[in-house]
């Protein structure tokens, strides 16, 4: 891969990952689109599907990697993780400050009587299982987006990869928490045709970390990372 | 599988006697002196072909908050019939036939039997009621709805006394309504009540929104609205009715049986197992408008609460 590509898919992956915040502006503003009746609502989901989906793409960038060969591809997984983590806290912070109304007393302003958003979050954070599932994602996300830098990578050497496998249990939460909050048991394609991803990108993860073990114990066979010969140098 | 629970409402006490025994005669005297208008000179309530209902009469207790849009009302329903995403209704619902529809009644009444629309329309007066309607999601609506009071129309078909609950089936015909191919619910959907609250006088019958006919994904023809209780015990397209001395059987019951129970009452103090029922987003106020406390009962507190008289409501949820 030129620099050249690299700053194009770079470009298109801004582009992409931006275009469901824009598309929710847009909408808000009554330029294009609308947010429907329960525009709240809407956001929320929008913003928590994207998170999931970004989530599940990073995942992704690895097993392909490893199948074609090319290494650069590692450097679209940390701009993929990072707008997760972006949709993740939009989500979150949708969820606190307009659905539950925290942003009014944080203004200063009078809530309805009777309601205490601040409360009521600590008290969905502790007592709402899907909430708590849902909130634990997003706290363990916060070092992983802390340490993505390159620096960071360098310090934290083999810690660095270690910590990163969270990244599986994040977006293993992350589907619970969808899955949970969905109203019928029986309405779960959805999380079900998740769920087969992220079964499928966990199990090509573990056949690699065992096919690798054996390797180690077996002197004759070479590491089946993909040679450095193989990676393409542009054309 | 449901539960019994007797609500210790004997039907002496829905009909005192006295007015049981004296109800013809009252009304005959009524109608002689012009309280009451006789059927004969009753406007017939029918279903319009122009789409508009001409003569509809505005209810005096209806609510006094902001009504939603029709286009509010119209694009975000919950029918699963259609699909289960909110815009789905709005955009499959098309396919229902409403015209011809009729609807069977059976079990425990002396008039049973299948009933045109027409049938069923034909001796009431239509009025406009503006109702809170509540979601058991937490978010709620403001919606005018054209229609009578259910008790007029379940009293015709004179139930016995053997009637203990009413339930009511949806159409679930998997040709027009493609979200009933998947088994997300128990088809035909099914909801019912005691007959104490199906006779309340606030339990409605509608047959429209905004003076229009009911829209196809808001349930047309004809479908029941119990405002104090969640949403999803109105019963939509209705096509049969069932008197009977069991509790019936209600299809989110079936589906998750400690998250939707019989009664399913609008009640701030009993959440849902998986949120809290304290506050609700009353749709259409903007991204930034706060959540408002729910009401017990949805606001119709003065009105229904001595149904329940004695009843534990965190166990009768």
């Amino acid at each position: 891969m030129t620099q050249r590509s690299v700053v194009a898919i770079k470009l298109a992956i801004w582009a992409g990952c931006l275009a469901p915040l824009v598309l929710l502006v847009l909408a808000a503003a009554g330029i294009y689109g609308s947010l429907g009746a329960n525009d709240v609502e809407t956001v929320l989901n929008v913003c928590g599907k994207t998170g999931l989906n970004l989530l599940v793409l990073t995942l992704c960038i690895t097993p392909i990697r490893r199948s074609t060969g090319i290494n650069q591809l590692v450097v679209f997984r940390r701009l993929l993780g990072l707008f997760a983590f972006f949709y993740v806290c939009l989500h979150f912070l949708t969820y606190a400050l307009l659905d539950l109304g925290l942003l009014f007393p944080l203004l200063g302003l009078p809530t309805a009587s009777g309601l205490a958003p601040g409360e009521q979050l600590l008290a969905d954070i502790a007592e709402r299982p899907f909430i708590t599932v849902g909130f634990t994602a997003l706290v363990l996300l916060i070092p992983l987006a802390a340490t993505s830098t390159r620096a960071m990578q360098r310090r934290l050497k083999r810690n660095w990869v270690k910590l990163h496998r969270l990244v599986y249990v994040i977006a293993v939460l992350g589907l619970v928490h969808y899955w949970w909050q969905i109203k019928s048991a029986a309405d779960v394609t959805e999380p079900v045709l998740y769920a087969l991803v992220l079964a499928m990108l966990l199990g090509v993860r573990i056949r690699h970390t065992l096919v690798n073990a054996k390797a180690a114990v077996a002197p004759s066979y070479q590491s089946v990372e993909p040679p450095q010969a193989h990676e393409k140098t542009g054309h | 599988m449901h539960k019994r629970v007797d609500t210790g409402i004997k039907p002496s006490e829905i009909t005192p006697e006295s007015a049981f025994v004296n109800r013809r005669t009252l009304l005959t005297a009524a109608v002689a002196a012009g309280i009451i208008p006789s059927i004969m000179s009753c406007e017939a309530a029918t279903i319009p072909t122009g789409g508009v209902f001409d003569d509809v009469k505005k209810w005096s207790g209806s609510a006094t908050e902001k009504a939603n849009t029709f286009e509010e009302i119209t694009s975000y329903n919950n029918f699963y019939e259609f699909g289960t995403g909110k815009s789905d209704p709005a955009e499959n619902a098309h396919t229902l036939k409403t015209s011809p529809w009729s609807v069977q009644v059976s079990g425990a009444a002396a008039k049973t039997g299948t009933f045109t629309l027409e049938d069923i329309l034909k001796p009431h007066a239509l009025e406009e009621r503006i109702y809170r309607l509540r979601c058991v999601e937490a978010w709620s609506m403001v919606i005018p709805w054209v229609g009578f009071p259910l008790g007029d129309l379940l009293k015709r078909f004179e139930p016995t006394s053997e009637a203990k609950y009413v339930q009511f089936l949806s159409l679930a015909d998997r040709t027009q309504m493609p979200g009933v191919r998947y088994p997300v619910l128990e088809w035909p959907y099914r909801e019912g009540y005691t007959i104490a609250e199906a006779v309340h006088p606030l339990a409605f019958v509608a047959v429209g929104v905004y003076g229009k006919v009911m829209p196809n994904q808001n349930g047309a023809p004809i479908r029941t609205v119990m405002p104090w209780k969640y949403g999803f015990k109105s019963c939509k397209s209705i096509v049969r009715i069932h008197f009977t001395d069991k509790q019936p059987q209600t299809s989110w019951n079936m589906a998750a049986p400690n998250e939707y129970g019989f009664y399913s009452n609008v009640n701030p103090q009993v959440d849902h197992p998986r949120w809290s029922q304290a506050s609700e987003r009353r749709l259409g106020g903007g991204l930034f408008a706060p959540r408002i406390p729910t009401q017990m009962y949805n606001g119709y507190a003065d009105q229904v609460a001595s149904l329940y008289t004695g009843l534990d409501l965190a166990k009768n949820y």
